[in-house]
């Protein structure tokens, strides 16, 4: 909120990657509006970038639980294949919606379950809906992928409001309900609190289990949200195909961001905008006409780099250096 | 005399037994050699992986970028031999590559501090990347080496053949299980699982360690690459995907602790023996369908899971007990 | 003092972040010595320990092994020239077996593999000696801490065999295992080592050591045989003045009232942690709690707060039965407590000195319900100036704070919920003299502002000065309860040697 300063790595990393597309494809910050909605490849960025920021926003409160959902990207595919096999069906939206945010949840609070109360770590309890997660779809869907017809639920995916497509609506929305959720209460500096030291937390009564659990059920729920838009986007459910290494993207948002994966300190705008350097970077390449084998290889530069900045090895040294030249004249 | 830590690896070697047994009893045709024999060929690619991932995860790591080491050295491979290089070079080429670029994650690992799960992350979208870089399609494989190491066999009774898949992958574990207990290395790798800060404070190389370590699981997720060129006969770049949950999944399964320490390389073969029983059993039934596989690994990982947090407990409280008794 | 000298340095330095921890440290070790080495927390004992093994590197000085110039760049460096260590937490690994902690990177080998039966029987030749009889093959988490320290310290001696360095090895023994380990110190001394031993138990340095030397904000304040030396002028090296007044006499104000309890417990207690007890706690009292560690002094304290739950006995607070299970049930009773462990258990590091204040109020509050900025403000601002705590800075992450402001800051946290009952495990424990003063005043202060207090605390100096009743532990028993003039330090001592069964 008033703590822009400390977005500036971000916001100027961002920003540079936007300038170097914008210098090969001059085209990329031209928008437009056709038939009342608004089109570009800025636009586009903003609509493909919906699943990993709404995975990045509960995946932020996760992680800065000390924690981490490997399972999000399953659970889109299971919150997908609910929904498309419940539209298919002829069910109203509204009860779609329902369900699959209720599935979302209830996949969410299994994983806070194992992690708070049986407290098995993050890393290993989430990775059992990761793996069995794609089975429990195809469970689902049959085992075929899933089609339908219905604008209704389309509009999730394709539709506009007032000109702005709604999946970037549903990120922001989320993103702001979210955060709103975390900074308006005490939620989030409690989190905070669990995430830097759950055991004294707990000593001064913080309910840090209660917390933990809620941190997962809001990334179940974020994760129902992405795996309807995607279904809505292609009007259909894919159950192995469905978020498959999204999770991996959402964590890499995080990080951008910012937030540590020891825990600690989160901010959800950060970890937005780090989801859209990674859509960027994506829809940059597309555009730069690189070919799109390239995307992994400038992911895995991009992680390395940030790494090599955010590592406490890294940081210790800057530190020193810092000290060195705050020495002068202060008292040691 | 059977110990507290042994329990998980009796576990998994208990289930497979019975897992067999019931699958015998419904199919008395899946007790013999031959069955036994495609068991071990068609998860040699795995179980060599597996073998890597059980020393990083014991160091109280991850590899992730293991299924991506295979594609890449698989198309790599095909792509070598379609150039014309003999094969025999190709595999030590796409071996050294693919432990070159473990070991550098390892060094990665250690000199940025960083966690193991982020650096192999990276790990696994540079080598996918480079496996696309190589060739996007799939890359056949046809030389007379390769069929002559296709052709290798030892005869088992009843029609069964144990491949030169499978023998390459019983190799690994031989050499895994040496590795881990009758080696300075495996003992540090054991070491650094319990406690990495005490044991570099026990003089333990951490650097050296790592590297090593990482530098392993790259070789044996090479060797895993080639294993699968030789089954598959072809590079293929989208190959693999997810092996490296299916390499995990079989070492937690064979009961080595996620959190590192604890665990047999034993322990990992069985793991893989019992996610390639599942697959059998379902190609028997013939009406089930594959992805069952997945939800049945689901829940043996939380099986597992769930049983060693409770041994852990168990032997927390009678720790507690016996200093509560004075010692 | 130097031609005989085993290990040597002279004129040590060592700083972090610009700060200097170590301003030109000498030290002499003779072979076939016990030597203590004292000081305060923050002193630099420990990063004496860590250069002289190799764990640091030094900035400037010399260091002589035998005569002879040696610079060690690792602690496998140090121990190859013979300077072996033990420290006191981290000292071997629970999940291998005993042999190969034993020999762990020094595996005997054969044919270039690990020879595991003549490691097994070297292990149990090698613990033999030291009196221990322990399975080689069984991990190490199977034995107790006493057992795993005499195997830390077989491994130390038969790994360098000149110099073994001792990092308070007595914390977490009892009695009984102290004299054990003194027995296998005894006998590695008549075998020509230099031992250097850290404790903060001065009983145990006059018992086993030779000579002392003391440390004191990273500078030397000298090398002394302990036999020439009266404890007074020890305590007197150590503190850098003459005893401090504040602990010297009983606070007047330290009497019983005789309102009634406001806290029972009435046979409360938890198996294998501590027996049954009956405790009332009164307002505007100090109940202090004396014992050993591990006498089930902090287990007392555990029991009280709810975080561990009772198996026998029940709980009242103003005459009504309570259920504490939980630190909340307990803080939702008005009770409040700063643990022992302030790092691992009291501190939330990367938070401010504000969030770190406010959050026992913001739990109890529950997380809908947020303290607003402004309130929040004024909160830090009140504490921060009621208890001096420095730098005067609420945006400052509570990590960068010196032990005694981080304390003081966990004591505005529940000052700040205006709680009923405090529990103090440990109040002053490694923090400097000033902080010290300031925190048995505030206690004092808070007692007589009639808040019920419970305080543990292993200086016994201290308890005598502001309990109004001290409860002496011993075998995880509440064996002894001392009132008014009673409470003398040589009565909670000898309570103290009461064994626990025989109250």
């Amino acid at each position: 909120m008033t703590r822009l300063r400390q977005l500036y790595p971000q916001l100027l990393a961002l920003g540079v990657v936007l300038l170097l597309i914008g210098l090969i494809s001059p085209g990329f910050f031209s928008v437009t509006v056709q038939n009342g909605r608004l089109y570009g490849s800025l636009i586009d960025v903003g609509v493909r970038v919906a699943p990993v920021a709404l995975l990045a926003v509960g995946m932020t409160l996760v992680i800065a639980t000390k924690g981490i959902d490997l399972s999000v990207g399953a659970v889109m595919a299971i919150t997908g294949a609910i929904a498309a096999t419940l539209v298919a069906d002829g069910h109203p939206v509204p009860v779609v919606l329902l369900v699959a945010l209720s599935l979302g949840l209830v996949c969410g609070l299994w994983n806070g379950v194992l992690v708070a109360f049986l407290d098995i770590q993050p890393i290993i309890a989430t990775l059992i809906l990761m793996v069995a997660g794609r089975g429990i779809a195809q469970l689902i869907t049959g085992g075929v992928i899933l089609t339908f017809n219905d604008p209704a639920f389309s509009f999730l995916g394709s539709g506009a409001v007032m000109g702005v497509p709604t999946p970037i609506l549903i990120w922001l929305a989320m993103g702001l309900v979210v955060g709103l959720l975390v900074r308006r209460t005490a939620l989030g500096l409690l989190i905070e609190a669990v995430g830097i030291n759950r055991r004294a937390s707990m000593l001064v009564g913080v309910r840090a289990r209660f917390l933990i659990l809620a941190t997962y059920a809001i990334s179940g729920l974020c994760a129902a949200m992405a795996g309807m838009i995607v279904t809505a986007d292609i009007h259909g459910a894919d159950a192995n195909n469905a978020g498959l290494w999204l999770e991996l993207d959402a964590i890499l948002a995080v990080v951008i961001g910012g937030t540590s994966l020891a825990g600690g300190r989160f901010s959800i705008t950060a970890s937005l905008i780090g989801a859209l350097i990674i859509q960027s970077l994506n829809t940059g390449i597309l555009i730069s006409g690189w070919p799109p084998e390239f995307n992994l290889i400038v992911k895995a530069v991009v992680i390395v780099a940030i790494l090599t900045l955010q590592s406490p090895a890294v940081a210790e040294e800057l530190g020193v250096l810092r000290d060195l030249l705050r020495r002068k004249g202060a008292k040691p | 005399m059977i110990r507290a830590r042994h329990l998980p690896f009796l576990a998994t070697v208990l289930i497979f037994v019975l897992a067999y047994a019931l699958c015998v009893l419904q199919f008395p045709n899946m007790l013999s050699f031959r069955v036994l024999g495609n068991l071990l060929t068609d998860n040699a690619f795995l179980g060599i992986a597996a073998v890597g991932m059980t020393f990083v995860i014991l160091s109280g790591g991850i590899d992730l970028s293991m299924g991506s080491v295979i594609a890449f050295t698989s198309v790599l491979v095909a792509v070598l031999v379609r150039a014309g290089v003999h094969p025999a070079l190709a595999f030590a080429l796409a071996l050294m590559v693919s432990t070159g670029f473990g070991a550098l994650m390892g060094l990665t690992i250690h000199a940025l501090k960083m966690p193991a799960f982020v650096v192999t992350l990276a790990g696994m979208f540079l080598a996918r990347g480079a496996a696309f870089l190589l060739s996007t399609d799939s890359v056949p494989i046809s030389h007379d080496f390769i069929k002559l190491l296709k052709g290798l066999f030892i005869r088992l009774p009843d029609k069964g053949k144990l491949s030169f898949l499978a023998i390459l992958m019983l190799l690994a574990f031989v050499i895994g299980v040496i590795l881990a207990h009758r080696t300075r290395f495996g003992a540090n790798v054991y070491a650094i699982g319990g406690s990495e800060q005490s044991a570099e404070l026990m003089g333990v190389p951490l650097r050296k360690t790592m590297v090593q370590l990482y530098a392993f699981s790259g070789f044996m997720a090479g060797l895993a690459g080639l294993a699968y060129t030789l089954y598959t006969s072809a590079g293929y770049s989208l190959a693999t995907v997810g092996v490296e949950l299916d390499a995990i999944a079989a070492v937690v399964v064979g009961g080595t602790l996620l959190t590192g320490g604890s665990g047999l390389v034993l322990g990992t073969l069985f793991g893989v023996l019992i996610q390639g029983l599942i697959q059998t059993y379902i190609v028997f039934d013939g009406t089930l369908s594959s992805w069952w596989t997945k939800i049945v690994i689901g829940l043996l990982l939380f099986a597992f899971i769930v049983l060693q947090r409770l041994i852990l407990l168990v032997s927390e409280r009678r720790a507690a007990i016996r200093s509560a008794a004075g010692g | 003092m130097t031609e005989n000298a085993l290990l040597q340095a002279q004129g040590i330095e060592k700083s972090f972040f610009g700060v200097k921890v170590l301003d030109g440290v000498d030290f002499s070790l003779r072979g076939g010595e016990i030597h203590a080495l004292l000081g305060e927390n923050g002193a630099g004992k420990s990063t004496l320990v860590k250069i002289l093994t190799g764990a640091y590197r030094r900035d400037a000085g010399v260091m002589r092994l035998a005569g002879r110039e040696v610079e060690p760049r690792s602690v496998a460096e140090a121990q190859d020239l013979g300077i072996g260590t033990v420290y006191q937490e981290v000292n071997l690994l629970d999940n291998l077996t005993v042999a190969e902690n034993v020999y762990l990177g020094r595996q005997p080998r054969r044919a270039g593999l690990v020879d595991r039966r003549r490691m097994r029987a070297d292990a149990r030749d090698l613990l033999a000696r030291y009196g221990v009889k322990a399975d080689p093959d069984e991990t190490l988490a199977h034995y107790p801490v006493a057992v795993r320290q005499i195997i830390a310290i077989a491994r130390a001696v038969d790994l360098s065999g000149k110099v073994l360095f001792l990092d308070e090895p007595t914390a977490s023994l009892d009695a009984r295992e102290v004299q054990a380990l003194f027995d296998v110190l005894r006998q590695l001394r008549a075998q020509g080592l230099g031992i250097v031993i850290i404790t903060h138990f001065l009983d145990q340095v006059y018992q086993i050591a030779d000579r002392v030397t003391v440390l004191r904000n990273g500078r030397m304040v000298g090398s002394r045989a302990l036999s020439d030396l009266p404890r007074r002028d020890l305590v007197a090296m150590m503190l850098g003045r003459e005893l401090a007044e504040v602990t010297a006499h009983r606070d007047p104000g330290a009497v019983l009232s005789d309102s009634p309890a406001a806290f029972s417990f009435k046979d409360y207690g938890k198996r294998g942690a501590i027996a049954p007890f009956d405790l009332d706690i009164r307002a505007g009292e100090v109940v202090g709690i004396a014992g050993l560690l591990g006498s089930g002094r902090t287990e007392t304290a555990r029991l009280l707060f709810g975080i561990d739950r009772p198996d026998s006995g029940e709980a009242r607070v103003d005459g009504a039965t309570v259920t504490l299970h939980s630190p909340q049930d307990a803080i939702a009773r008005g009770f409040g407590m700063c643990p022992e462990e302030r790092k691992s258990d009291g501190i939330i590091g990367d938070l401010s000195v504000r969030q770190n204040i406010l959050l026992a109020l913001q739990a109890s509050r529950g997380w809908s319900r947020p303290i607003a900025r402004r309130e929040a403000d004024a909160l830090a601002e009140r504490y921060i100036k009621a208890l001096d705590i420095r730098p005067p800075d609420p945006n400052r992450p509570i990590k960068f704070l010196s032990g005694g402001n981080q304390q003081k800051v966990i004591l505005a946290r529940w000052l700040a919920t205006d709680p009923r009952l405090l529990i103090l495990d440990e109040p002053t424990r490694g923090i400097d003299i000033g902080a010290h003063a300031e925190i048995i005043t505030l206690i004092e202060k808070l007692r007589e502002d009639g808040m019920a207090l419970v305080v543990i605390s292993s200086e016994i100096e201290e308890l005598v000065t502001f309990s109004t009743r001290v409860i002496v532990l011993s075998d995880r028993h509440h064996v002894r309860e001392l009132r008014g003039a009673e409470i003398t330090a040589e009565a909670i001592v000898e309570a103290m040697a009461v064994p626990g069964d025989a109250a």
